[in-house]
């Protein structure tokens, strides 16, 4: 079987003062072995909840998974006992957190906390783990002789390169990157980029690379999901979706960025804000800002129309091909 | 455009300095700086965190003192200016913050952040003056008129950054600093307060100082360009000349990391060693030598000065000439 991830109708609400957020809606999503699947959208589009509950770590009783089911590897996520979690967690998926300020604990040295994670995870002494964890570090290209130091005695470039030894150290089959170079400067993210791809092809790893840059996608991912309001509009390989975008959303991402090789005036922004999520629109949820809403919008959510694997869920594309 | 007009420097900047005194020692934020900027144009200003350019941005409109070196604006020196002339100044120099979360005071409601400058400067007479003053405001921002009365918790960071930009409009300025306005905001966001200030410089003839680390921001909306490094500026061009053919090898390195939003524009990048050194008690000769590849031997022995290479092309680089 070549499915690594599977991901059927996932709904996930917050609870907070008697309102419920709904931060994931009947979300499907399939991921193949090896392959790099980029995850783009805004900010609460829901996007870390959802690498969140593939380790099963949404937080109750704040939140809940309501509905749907997440497999891993054959195995049911949503229906596994504590050790077998905290077998999987670190081990077999691995996550990389954006902030590398705060991802590290600060009272341990980096050593400590790679070697930990081997320790936890792998049959071998204290010593082999240490050990282990010094050869991480210099994969990651950070002198073995700093393992005893502390995070605060790193750089912000450093300390994320920290994070990916400590996500790396166990060899995961899936690895859940959280805008891993957004707190990084362009030219460090770069370096830091380099270094992840190589060690991703190195192991084979799968890689769920959530961003909210399309241009770190066009370069680093195989795939492309974009999401908005908690769901999946529009999904394909990056050949597919950039060459010929087809959800309204996406469309509005790439009109927003400004094109580095013409010299256009204007940007075509997205006109309005993103719904509120305990309070989301009735029919599409992207309405109220799609330049081309119909009547059909308003009352009718959309079901997903897919053509070659190229997946987009909008009523446009219903109507064009007659259905 | 105003053809006239359009070639005085509104703001000149010489041999601006500001040390920072920590506990390791000096750390120089802006290190002998010198550039103008034109009436009517927009100068960007990038690098990355640490370079010392918000230290410049707030210089310029006396957030900070400066150490040495003088800040022309439109004849009157900034540094030197008594607490009347500042006073003066601040109604034609502005400035909008990075972060529209902090930059804000979360006690007032928007008319009264907005309309705040309109009554530190007495430029309305009476209340009724003051709304149809603030709800202009709002409308040239793009606010809506029933968020008058909001409170800034109630609102989205695009929203509290029109506020931001509202606020630094009140006084009609010429001349306004942009601190990474757009940086905190989502794409969709960040292209439509892109739009409004591109806007509004058309519309009021407003000179900007727009400070970003977006190398795609900063070709979108700037004339000419300044690239920073380390408290230094490593070269300053003309926008489209600079995207063309960067010529200091921190430039072409910076340049050659934006990722592309297209397929197959996948492009050799240079990838730099190490990482920025510390501008804390800088050692002599070039900042950017320990990461640069084409360093030698003396790039470490001298400073390299800011030197114009070609017409209007300024690059602090001893072997500038190698890379034209």
């Amino acid at each position: 079987m070549n499915t690594i991830l599977e991901i059927k109708d996932l709904k996930v609400h917050y609870y907070s003062n008697r309102q419920t957020v709904r931060a994931i809606n009947e979300l499907s999503l399939t991921m193949d072995r090896g392959k790099v699947l980029g995850l783009v959208g805004e900010t609460g589009a829901g996007k870390t909840t959802l690498a969140l509950s593939i380790l099963n770590m949404i937080r109750a009783p704040q939140g809940k998974i309501v509905a749907g089911s997440i497999h891993f590897n054959g195995q049911d996520v949503l229906h596994m006992g504590a050790q077998e979690l905290r077998n999987m967690r670190g081990k077999e998926v691995s996550m990389i957190f954006q902030d590398p300020m705060t991802a590290l604990n600060p009272v341990l040295t980096i050593g400590d906390q790679i070697a930990e994670t081997i320790y936890k995870h792998e049959k071998v002494s204290r010593e082999e783990a240490w050990k282990k964890a010094r050869i991480m570090l210099e994969t990651v290209g950070i002198p073995g002789d700093r393992a005893k130091e502390y995070p605060h005695q790193f750089s912000g470039g450093m300390k994320q390169r920290v994070v990916i030894a400590l996500a790396l150290a166990c060899n995961p089959m899936l690895l859940l990157a959280d805008e891993p170079t957004t707190a990084l400067d362009v030219t460090i993210q770069a370096q830091v980029l380099d270094l992840m791809r190589s060690l991703i092809r190195n192991h084979q790893t799968s890689v769920l690379f959530i961003t909210h840059s399309l241009g770190l996608v066009a370069e680093n991912c195989d795939e492309v999901a974009t999401m908005y309001a908690g769901e999946i509009v529009e999904y394909g390989t990056v050949e597919q979706v950039y060459g010929n975008t087809l959800h309204p959303y996406t469309q509005g991402l790439f009109g927003s960025l400004p094109d580095l090789s013409k010299n256009a005036s204007r940007l075509k922004p997205i006109s309005g804000l993103m719904p509120d999520p305990t309070n989301l629109p009735k029919g599409c949820y992207f309405h109220p800002r799609c330049p081309h809403v119909m009547p059909i919008c308003k009352e009718k959510h959309p079901e997903p129309a897919v053509t070659d694997g190229h997946l987009v869920k909008c009523h446009l594309y219903h109507r064009k091909q007659g259905n | 455009m105003l053809n006239a007009d359009r070639k005085t420097p509104i703001l000149k900047v010489e041999h601006l300095k500001k040390y920072f005194h920590v506990a390791a020692g000096k750390l120089h934020a802006v290190d002998d700086i010198s550039f103008d900027i034109m009436k009517g144009e927009t100068l960007g200003m990038v690098g990355e965190s640490g370079c010392g350019k918000s230290t410049t941005g707030r210089l310029l409109v006396r957030l900070h003192e400066a150490d040495s070196g003088s800040i022309q604006y439109d004849g009157t020196e900034v540094t030197k200016a008594s607490p009347r002339e500042m006073l003066a100044l601040r109604t034609r120099m502005q400035m909008i913050f990075q972060d529209p979360y902090s930059s804000i005071n979360p006690r007032h409601t928007v008319a009264s952040i907005i309309g705040e400058p309109l009554r530190i400067y007495k430029k309305v007479k009476n209340a009724q003056e003051f709304e149809d003053r603030v709800h202009s405001l709002m409308k040239t921002v793009g606010l809506a008129d029933r968020l008058y009365d909001a409170y800034p918790h109630e609102l989205d960071g695009g929203r509290r950054q029109r506020i931001g930009i509202a606020r630094a409009l009140a006084l009609e300025p010429e001349f306004i600093v942009c601190d990474e306005p757009v940086s905190a905001l989502d794409v969709s966001i960040q292209a439509q307060i892109l739009n409004l200030l591109m806007d509004l410089q058309e519309q009021f003839g407003l000179t900007y100082l727009f400070i970003t680390h977006d190398l795609s921001v900063v070709k979108h909306i700037s004339d000419d360009i300044v690239i920073m490094y380390l408290g230094q500026i490593v070269e300053r061009a003309n926008t489209d000349e600079l995207f063309a053919h960067p010529i200091h090898p921190y430039s072409q390195a910076l340049l050659s990391a934006i990722p592309i939003p297209k397929l197959n524009a996948r492009k050799e990048r240079v990838i730099l060693r190490s990482e920025v050194s510390s501008p804390i008690n800088p050692k002599p000769g070039c900042r950017f030598a320990p990461r640069c590849s084409y360093a030698k031997p003396d790039c470490a022995a001298s400073d390299p000065v800011l030197r114009e290479v070609s017409p209007g092309r300024f690059v602090a680089c001893h072997y500038a000439e190698s890379f034209i």
